[in-house]
This record gives structure tokens, sequence and C-alpha cells, in this order.
């Protein structure tokens, strides 16, 4: 069954993700991809992820492919134009990939390459309209003519993309989140994967309207590593917060980890009474998200 | 108004070179506003070259340099002093400078870096708001650019890199779109961010831009 089939059918669904390298040796990324073979549903590949220049998510997706896994397709729209957005997608049906997940990027200034040209010709909510209309089978081309998402030219074999998006559902302030999450559904995003959430009573509610916006919703689970981890998060990375309890339980342990490990499988498992599945990012220690997923008994 | 700042003085050293007789040419608008070009620093700068041993031919500050049909004016009037000048220093914004090498076949030094259109916030302290993009959103966005004020000119909300309010690139900054968000629902105009805006027209906002408005239109 599919990573869509799955979603559609109600199935609990376990994603997780892993980083391209920077360079050319893929022996790694292949390792920790053929490691997850089998115990997870699809996995994501990360495009220039926080705006650090790696081989290409397209490229590397491919390559998953080919060793019988199925990908999700990171894509940003920090350093393509739309011309290059759509020429990438098409290029991803050709090669067999078939799950995207739309992203606006980080800033190229956050990354390694500061002094680089930020694209953002379009954000994310146009990429999954652009989506939408390449699986329609027609381009982008005529947006200029009469200011709207018009028909465009017919495509020489149209896409079958399943295409995905991001929300936080932890955001401060959260309302404008909110409106651009139902954008995003309106848009014609078919699921979503969150970024990490550990305030269970938090997301409770925002599945709420998730609900009501019928859209199938993944949670982001983020293997916590130490309690410096966890307070480097809460200090830097915006959008999430560690409550001060999973840091004590951290840190009344002998062993951090094993207790983070313990921590995502519970997470795991209270997620399955509340949302479609759960998308688990373990930087770095993709070994770990085996450990996860037997702790937590899927 | 245009905002600028004075390049360092070694590097338009540099630039100026071997070369000995100077004129200098200031901006009575925005580059004084933003004391780079303005009568003041004109002479700063005319004092700091004598003292690097160059010969200043002249100087004038003209009341906007990027007004062509003026600056030639001005220039007619100081014809002598240019005769006898091998480079002019332009202390005015880029639009400046190209005024000046238009009508001189003279080397023209630029001494500015050109910043922004900026707004005066107090004395000395501008930001930009607008970005002179070509078709403007004010009126959907609670009269906040999302184009300028999100770092990545985002048309649909906040992306993910917002944090209590403020942007990823810069936590002194404030998100653009949590800006508008809170105006329009101050003003109970929610609905507004409802819509999708489409893609930004970027053929809008090809370079060199022109325009020519009739005389007539401008009577009326």
């Amino acid at each position: 069954m599919s990573f869509q089939q799955r979603l559609e059918k109600k199935e609990f669904t376990i994603t997780a993700e892993i980083g391209p390298p920077k360079g050319t040796d893929v022996s790694e990324m292949l390792k920790n991809a053929q490691r997850l073979k089998g115990r997870v549903h699809a996995v994501n590949v990360t495009d220039n992820q926080s705006a650090v220049m790696r081989l290409s998510s397209l490229a590397s997706c491919h390559m998953l492919v080919e060793m019988g896994i199925e990908p999700i397709f990171q894509i940003t729209c920090r350093d393509r134009n739309r011309l290059a957005l759509q020429s990438d997608l098409l290029s991803a049906h050709a090669l067999g990939i078939r799950n995207v997940l739309t992203l606006t990027g980080d800033h190229t200034q956050v990354g390694d390459h500061p002094q680089a040209k930020p694209v953002f010709d379009v954000d994310s909510t146009h990429l999954l309209q652009i989506i939408q209309k390449l699986n329609e089978g027609r381009d982008l081309s005529t947006q200029f003519m009469n200011k709207k998402l018009s028909d465009g030219t017919v495509l020489k074999g149209k896409t079958q993309l399943f295409p995905g998006a991001v929300v936080c559902p932890e955001a401060n302030p959260l309302k404008p989140q909110l409106l651009r999450f139902s954008k995003k559904v309106t848009a014609g995003a078919k699921f979503f994967q969150t970024q990490a959430v550990y305030d269970y009573e938090k997301f409770k509610e925002f599945m709420k309207k998730a609900r009501e916006l019928n859209t199938k919703v993944l949670a982001g689970i983020l293997l916590l590593r130490s309690p410096g981890m966890a307070k480097y998060l809460n200090k830097n990375v915006p959008g999430i917060t560690v409550p001060d309890v999973l840091i004590k339980e951290m840190e009344s342990s002998s062993q951090p980890l094993k207790a983070g490990v313990k921590i995502a499988a519970r997470q795991i498992k209270q997620m399955q009474e509340i949302c479609d599945g759960v998308h688990i990012m373990a930087i770095g220690l993709e070994d770990k998200v085996l450990d996860i997923l037997d702790e937590a008994g899927m | 108004m245009i905002i600028s700042q004075q390049k360092p003085f070694e590097e338009i050293l540099g630039i100026i070179g071997e070369k000995n007789k100077v004129f200098i040419i200031g901006c009575g608008l925005c580059a004084t506003h933003c004391q780079s070009g303005g009568e003041e620093q004109v002479l700063e700068m005319k004092g700091r070259l004598l003292r690097e041993g160059k010969d200043v031919t002249g100087h004038v500050v003209i009341e906007a340099v990027c007004h062509i049909l003026n600056s030639k004016k001005e220039f007619r009037a100081k014809k002598a002093e240019l005769k006898n000048t091998e480079v002019i220093l332009v202390m005015a914004c880029g639009a400046g400078v190209q005024t000046v090498s238009e009508l001189q076949k003279i080397q023209v030094v630029g001494a500015l870096d050109t910043l922004f259109l900026g707004n005066v916030k107090r004395f000395g302290q501008f930001e930009e708001r607008c970005s002179l993009c070509g078709e403007c959103l004010l009126n959907k966005t609670g009269g906040i650019c999302p184009v300028t004020t999100c770092s990545k000119g985002l048309l649909n909300g906040p992306c993910g890199g917002m944090s209590d309010g403020k942007c990823e690139v810069d936590p002194e900054r404030d998100c653009g779109w949590v800006k508008i968000y809170e105006r329009l629902e101050q003003l109970g105009q929610l609905e507004d961010l409802e819509e999708i805006f489409a893609p930004k027209d970027f053929s809008k906002g090809t370079k060199p831009a022109a325009l020519v408005v009739e005389r007539q239109e401008v009577k009326k």
C-alpha cells in the first residue's frame, strides 16, 4: 500500500527523514535509508535543509525509488523560481517520485551561503497550487495574462503528485499560522507533516481545527538526545517548546538518549489516538528511529 | 526618501587613484537628509581630499541631482571649474551618479552606497517599508507591505520561521505577517486575508523601468 493509500484508508502512517550529504558520497545516506526500509511507510528527503547546500533532494529521492523505498520529495521555494520548480516537479514525476512536501524554505541568511540571492518567487501556498495545475495537465505559463491562476499550457503528459505541506502547531502567535494552514488546504495540500510537537494538549486543540479542514496530519516527533538539546531547541528553534517535565525526565535518567527514545515512543502512542500518523526526526541518529519504533511496538 | 551611506574614505581615495583635480557634487535632497552628501559632508570631503594632497577644483550642492535637466543647468554655471577637472566625485544616490555620468565626459566616482527607499523614523533613523515592486498590495494587507516587511516577501501568511512574533532572519525584527494579521484583526477585516494572493507579477518590476506621464494628465 502506498503512502497516499494508507492515509486515504485511515491507516496510521509513519514517516522518517534523511538528509543528503554535503558532497557526492551517498553511502551513509543510503545506509540510513536501507535501515528504514520496511519499518516506515515513506522517507522524506530534505532539500538544502537549514539553507545549507547539499546534494539534491530530487536525485536522492530517485535513489530511494530504485531501492524500493517510497520517498517524500521535499522542495523549497528558496532556491528556484517558478520555472525551475515546475521543471523539477515534472522531473520528479518522471523519476517515479509521487509524494511532494512543499516548503517555503529557511532564509539564505541563516544558512552557509548567506550572500546568495534568496528566490522566493512563489511561496509554499503557490507551490501547492502549481502541483494542482501540473496534476491537471497544465502549467502556470499564462499566469501573467489575467492575474489569476489561469489555464496554462497543456502538458505532454501530466503529473500524478501527492502534495503535502508543513504546519507549526505550536507557533506563537498561532492564529496567523492557522490562517496559512487553511490556505494550504485550499491550495490542495492533502497531508501535513508538522514541526516537532511536545505539548499534547495544545496539539489536541490544533487537531480540532485540522479535522474541520478535513486534512491528514502526521505529528512531528523529534528525538531528544539530551537535556541540553531540549534547552537548545527551546532557545533557538522557532515553534518548538519542550516542556520542563520532559527535560527533568531526561535529567534524572542515567542514559538521557534512552530516555529520549522512550519519550518519543510514548508520544507516538499518544498520537495514534488523535492524528493520522507521525513523522520521526532523529537528525544524525537515524538508526535510533528503529529503537523508537521498537519501543512503541510499531 | 532614498537612503544612502558614505563609502569608506580609503575606498573612494583608491578609486580616484593618481588623478588629482577633483570636483565634488552633493545633493540637496535625500543625501542631505541622510547626512551622506549634503553641504556639510561635501565640505568635510573637500577638507579630507585637500589633506590628501588633492586639488579640489570646486564643489556644488545641487537641489536634486537625479533631476537631469536641472543638473544640466547647474553644470553650465560651473563650466570653467569642470573644464579643469579630472574626476567628479558625486555624493548622491546611484540615480544622481548616473545623471552626472550622462552629462559629463569626465570620470565619475560615486562616494555613496545607495541602500533603500526609506521612511524617516526620527533624525538619522531610517526604515524600509516599500520595495518599489511595481504592483502595490497594501490595500489588501492592512496598509503594511508583505513584500518588504516579510524578509522572504511571502504573500500568504507567516512562515514557520516566525517565533514570538519575530523573524527567523533577525530576532530583533518583527514578523511582517504577524503585524498584518494583528492590524486586520484590530480593524475587523480579517476576511481580507482569506483570499490566496496569486504569485507576484515580476514582469511589472522589469528593469530598467520607465514611465512617461502625459502633460495633460498631470494638469488634471
